[in-house]
């Protein structure tokens, strides 16, 4: 009996260790598809770029900050990855509040704790509130995917696009936003400056230079942590001086901030879901004939880069990183650098399908989050935009259905 | 730590020893014929008496692999070395006894004392207990000891909400109390307790374990407020043991050299126990717990003020008889239900359901060629969704392992 139970019991294991990779495959969760994830590195990168790309990647999404740790005391959210789970779109419970600035001469409300509020802080503290009088604008996390892309376009090919007088009488007069670039920016050979200013391309009102200077930013204001890059807690309102809490400063190193910012650069380019199925090609054509691709430029191809591996490529994030006026309907009277309170920043459309994935199952577009359908928030653009609008709402429901779908693949 | 480590040198000269000579080592014989309830865990255990001295010895070991894939990616096969766990015991008097628990988990990662008990019996229905003691909240807290279940991972809710093992230093009273098929028991305890980690940790969100990290929580208390601990169940021979328990204090250190830095914020988790064995065979185990914690209103709604878990264990023996060699051996088939929510409420700005939660599945199976030792092999799945609500994350995997009394 004994023996017997022994010798079922090893063809079981031995059944068993022969079966184990298709049991395992199929018992197992397996990995979602390339082009149903925002996440992952681009191709081609080398082995200490793979591990500087790892390190980020741990710094980005696994890194929280508590009080005891730095974050705070006044803060929007405890770690990167809170505001950009998956690396996508953020959520209304993450969606950030600048004030302060209402025309291209400057924030007025820098010496009360403009521009962004800190609207949470640790315990013991009393979260920043929003100035009488103080113009005000949300600002919806976007997703990270594909930022080194963007980040490696020249000025010279951002400012091909520039019509701010219209002189080509189509309605569309992009321009971009000069911004003055924070000390520890570094131009380099493709940064054209103008007055002292540089082109930004990064953030709702295209208020950042580069990822350095977004990923500074992030950590300080949104965090409240300080770098050695910015060494100072976020200022607050009521609070002559910054508040320095007990936590020795730079609460990240600058390898840290590195990382992250390596991270953000190598992330991939979303990839286009069905890219061939018929409705999708009809609404692309649509996207086309509506010109929506005037301000929403499908492909761009890279020049040069600090990553080898991006030189030479060509994708298709649908903007042109420029300002445009955008109507009444969104100017929420609040502005950053030269933009004016009713222009923003093209935003890219790629990986705009993925949205649901990191945003709670629902859509929240537009700069604010206010659209919460991809039609709507197309019916809630305005200014260059409204020709185009109005095309959309001519359309029939089936040419809409298709526009759409391409969107949603993209 | 260089104590620790030297008495369990002694200790293991002493195990030596016996292995040469076997009489100075024997097995304690349980006389008690009283119903067992959870509130007996803590001397239910085998032990090896000392020669003639009223010192007994115990413990327990727990190993086992893990290969665990998620969405689709692994770090492949690795071996755990879960817990090495040391009882001592004595019996000073006729009706006064200590019994200590000192665990090694994760190797030497974490060395704990777990249980370092006086008990004065005063009467059966009357018994103080002053040390280190397991907060009895819950019953796996109480009941936690690995050779006990048929699973190797302990139930999430009674880890991630109860942070079993949970014990501080403090004093109470307990008693029990059988006659015929009918036993009934309570605990009343105050205990140091919790500290701002709770909301003030790497976990992003309100994580009640992280009060165990404090390594002064056995000297004094983070806010000189004792933690309540109570307890009370009962138990009929047929139905099974019922438990009711509640844990809360205050959490925050609202007042420090005579300034008052915060209003007083309070913990409070209240816990279901209920197991039975139906027809003597297949064993019904299950703890539901609800955690309420004061978080400030202006801190991020990351941290939950409310949480929720649970657990259902089923083990049913389907073969119980002579196995391998081994008289009286038991293989089970096992299955787990657990389910624990962080952050039970709704987004401020959307009015959506918070998520953040976990949900598994753990069939297994094990086999006990005695009953203080269990081989086991489980199947676990279990997918989490963080708090807006995104595709869960899911993960799955083999665990196989033994753990084994001593």
């Amino acid at each position: 009996m004994t023996k017997k139970i022994l010798l079922l019991l090893t063809a079981f294991l031995f059944v068993l260790a022969v079966s184990c990779k298709q049991l395992t495959e199929k018992i197992t969760p397996q990995a979602p598809n390339d082009d149903q994830t925002l996440d992952g590195p681009i191709e081609g990168l080398s082995t200490a770029e793979k591990r500087q790309f790892l390190a980020g990647d741990a710094a980005f999404n696994g890194e929280v900050f508590f009080a005891a740790t730095g974050l705070g005391p006044y803060f929007v959210a405890t770690s990167c990855g809170s505001c950009h789970a998956v690396d996508g779109k953020g959520h209304p419970f993450t969606t950030l509040t600048r004030f302060g600035q209402s025309d291209t001469l400057g924030n007025t409300y820098l010496d009360q704790g403009a521009p962004q509020l800190q609207n949470r802080a640790i315990p013991g503290f009393t979260p920043e509130h929003i100035p009488a009088g103080a113009s005000s604008a949300k600002f919806m996390p976007p997703a990270n995917t594909g930022l080194g892309f963007l980040e490696s376009l020249t000025d010279a090919q951002l400012l091909a696009n520039e019509d701010p007088l219209d002189a080509n009488a189509d309605g569309i007069s992009g321009r971009a936003n000069y911004v003055h670039a924070p000390d520890y920016f570094i131009a380099q050979s493709y940064h054209q400056s103008k007055n002292g200013k540089y082109v930004g391309r990064f953030g709702k009102k295209a208020a950042a230079v580069d990822l350095e200077h977004q990923t500074v930013n992030a950590y300080n204001q949104d965090m409240g942590i300080t770098s050695e890059y910015s060494p100072l807690e976020p200022a607050i309102n009521g609070l002559t001086f910054p508040y320095f809490d007990n936590v020795p400063d730079p609460e990240v190193s600058g390898t840290t901030v590195n990382n992250v910012v390596f991270y953000l650069r190598a992330l991939k380019a979303p990839v286009q879901r069905n890219p061939y199925d018929g409705d999708v090609l009809a609404g692309k054509q649509l996207f086309l004939d509506l010109k929506c691709s005037s301000c929403h430029t499908p492909q761009w191809t890279i020049q040069q880069s600090r990553i080898p591996a991006l030189v030479g490529k060509t994708f298709h994030p649908y903007t042109d990183l420029l300002l445009h006026d955008m109507g009444p309907g969104l100017d929420d009277g609040y502005t950053e650098g030269t933009a004016l309170t009713y222009e923003w920043k093209t935003p890219a459309l790629w990986g705009l399908g993925l949205s649901q994935k990191s945003q709670g199952g629902g859509y929240f577009l537009l700069h604010d989050g206010r659209a919460t359908s991809i039609q709507q928030a197309i019916e809630l653009h305005g200014g260059e935009a409204q020709p185009s609008k109005v095309q959309f709402s001519n359309l029939s429901g089936s040419d809409k259905g298709k526009l759409i779908k391409f969107l949603e693949s993209l | 730590m260089r104590n620790i480590v030297l008495l369990l040198f002694i200790f293991l000269q002493f195990t030596a020893v016996a292995q040469v000579d076997s009489s100075l080592f024997r097995r304690i014989q349980k006389k008690d014929s009283t119903l067992k309830m959870n509130v007996d865990a803590v001397y239910s255990r085998p032990f090896l008496q000392l020669g003639k001295t009223p010192v007994a010895l115990g413990g327990y070991v727990e190993a086992n692999s893990n290969y665990m894939v998620t969405n689709g990616k692994t770090e492949g096969l690795s071996f755990q070395m879960r817990r090495l766990t040391i009882f001592l015991s004595s019996s000073i008097g006729k009706r006064i006894k200590f019994l200590s628990e000192i665990e090694f988990e994760d190797g030497t990662k974490e060395i704990n004392i777990e249980f370092a008990a006086v008990d004065i019996e005063l009467h059966p229905l009357l018994n103080v207990r002053g040390g280190v003691i397991m907060n009895p909240i819950g019953s796996f807290n109480q009941n936690h000891d690995g050779p006990k279940w048929e699973f190797i991972d302990r139930p999430i809710s009674a880890t991630t909400i109860i942070p079993s093992t949970w014990s501080n230093v403090g004093f109470g009273l307990w008693g029990k109390y059988a006659k015929n098929k009918w036993a009934i028991a309570y605990e009343a305890y105050l205990t140091n307790g919790f500290d701002e980690r709770i909301i003030n940790n790497a976990q992003n969100r309100t994580w009640i374990p992280a009060s165990k990290l404090n390594p002064e929580r056995f000297e004094e208390s983070s806010n000189g407020v004792p933690l309540t601990t109570l307890k009370t169940a009962v138990r009929h021979r047929k139905i099974g043991e019922l438990g009711v328990s509640w844990m809360g204090g205050v959490y925050n250190k609202f007042e420090d050299d005579g300034i008052e830095l915060d209003k007083k914020r309070r913990i409070d988790l209240f816990a279901v126990d209920f197991n039975t064995r139906i027809k003597n065979k297949t064993y019904i185990n299950t703890e539901w717990v609800w955690a309420f914690v004061d978080v400030p209103e202006t801190f991020s709604q990351q941290f939950g003020n409310k949480q929720r878990g649970g657990f259902l264990d089923i083990v049913y023996p389907v073969l119980h008889r002579t196995i391998l060699g081994f008289e009286n051996a038991t293989f089970n088939v096992a299955a787990r239900l657990e389910y624990a929510d962080y952050n039970v409420g709704t987004f401020n700005e959307t009015g959506g359901n918070i998520r953040d939660d976990i949900y598994a599945i753990v069939p297994g199976i094990s086999f006990r060629p005695y009953p203080q030792t269990v081989i086991r092999a489980n199947y676990r799945y279990h997918w989490q969704t963080d708090l807006l609500g995104n595709p869960a994350v899911r993960t799955a995997g083999f665990q196989f392992g033994f753990s084994s009394y001593f």
